[in-house]
């Protein structure tokens, strides 16, 4: 087993209403640790009302190297975004 | 000297000399996140000291500001309690320090949320959130360490049994102390060291540490009187005010 702590990720809710943020990662022995350093290395100035930390061996992503099959398609199919409605004024701001 | 003068003096002195020593572990720390966490707590400390400077300043009524209290006092005008003057041999030390520090400190800011004289009772109103995590923090790495593996559990032990002695000095009183409890300004510290002695006796049981037995107290701080390491933590914190006096940020 390796000595060093595991690695977490810190996600940061910086108001009501707001979703939590990835803001980065540190060492910690445990999810308890992990929120307290979490508290001191990412709060100092007032960031945040909430705190969530995961390790970041339980998240899963995709290989980077697999990057074209699965996020190149959508590039050449504008017409999935909502930009050709014309929008009447009086809709105001959506 | 004024029993108000003098008790916030006991106080900033005590939160001025342990955040000094505090911050040399800026960059020397175990692990990133503790510096960090001990840089934070440092700079909590002499928040406090700032605070309770201002009061012993105005009280005082000759001008001085914080830093001159500070930077521009000699070693037996110091009244911190010894115990925060005990230098930083290890890791296990420094934590263990702060235990003790906390698990006084916390009992006595919710007392002095309380206290009749106002100031006093604002300072304590403010600072009594900070102090509660620091002594969340140091409790949790008391009972981990102690209760970890033979090596931290026999290093935890040492600091203990090299601090427990100089932690009554944190709760030695004297008739500053009696006039200010008859007048309302200080709760009943009766009460402080109650809390102090359920605090370490539960926390040291859960991290299987020994308290020693032996009542060895050392005690002094509160009069001037300090342990050999104190007249160096001066020199290094007052030797650019004092080289430099009329320096400006």
């Amino acid at each position: 087993m390796s000595k060093e702590w595991p690695l977490w990720e810190i996600f940061i809710r910086g108001q009501h209403g707001l979703s939590h943020r990835h803001v980065g990662s540190l060492h910690a022995p445990d999810a308890e640790m992990a929120l307290k350093n979490a508290r001191d290395v990412y709060t100092r100035r007032n960031e945040g009302m909430s705190i969530w930390v995961v390790e970041s061996a339980k998240i899963t992503a995709f290989d980077p190297d697999t990057a074209e099959q699965n996020f190149a398609a959508p590039k050449s199919k504008v017409y999935r975004h909502p930009s050709f409605f014309e929008i009447p004024d009086d809709v105001g701001a959506m | 000297m004024d029993s108000l003068v003098t008790f916030c003096l006991r106080m900033g002195d005590t939160t001025l000399i342990l955040g000094q020593q505090t911050a040399a572990w800026c960059g020397h720390a175990p692990v990133l996140e503790e510096d960090i966490a001990f840089a934070n707590m440092g700079l909590d400390l002499i928040g406090q000291t700032q605070l309770w400077y201002e009061i012993a300043a105005e009280a005082e009524g000759r001008g001085r500001t914080p830093d001159d209290l500070a930077f521009f006092r000699t070693e037996r005008q110091f009244l911190n309690a010894q115990l925060v003057e005990r230098p930083n041999t290890d890791f296990a030390h420094a934590l263990m320090r702060q235990y003790l520090f906390d698990a006084w400190h916390l009992p006595m800011q919710e007392a002095l949320c309380e206290s009749g004289h106002e100031a006093i009772r604002d300072l304590a109103r403010k600072s009594v959130k900070e102090v509660r995590y620091h002594i969340n923090r140091s409790r949790d790495l008391i009972v981990r360490l102690g209760d970890g593996s033979d090596e931290s559990r026999a290093k935890m032990q040492a600091a203990l049994d090299a601090l427990w002695p100089y932690a009554a000095d944190l709760m030695a009183t004297d008739a500053v102390e009696e006039t200010l409890a008859a007048q309302g300004v200080l709760p009943d510290l009766a009460r402080v060291r109650r809390a102090f002695e359920a605090e370490t006796a539960a926390t040291m049981a859960r991290a299987t540490l020994d308290i020693p037995a032996n009542g060895h107290a050392r005690t002094g701080g509160r009069t001037g009187i300090h342990t050999e390491t104190m007249g160096y933590i001066l020199a290094e914190m007052q030797q650019v005010p004092r080289s430099y006096p009329d320096a400006r940020w």
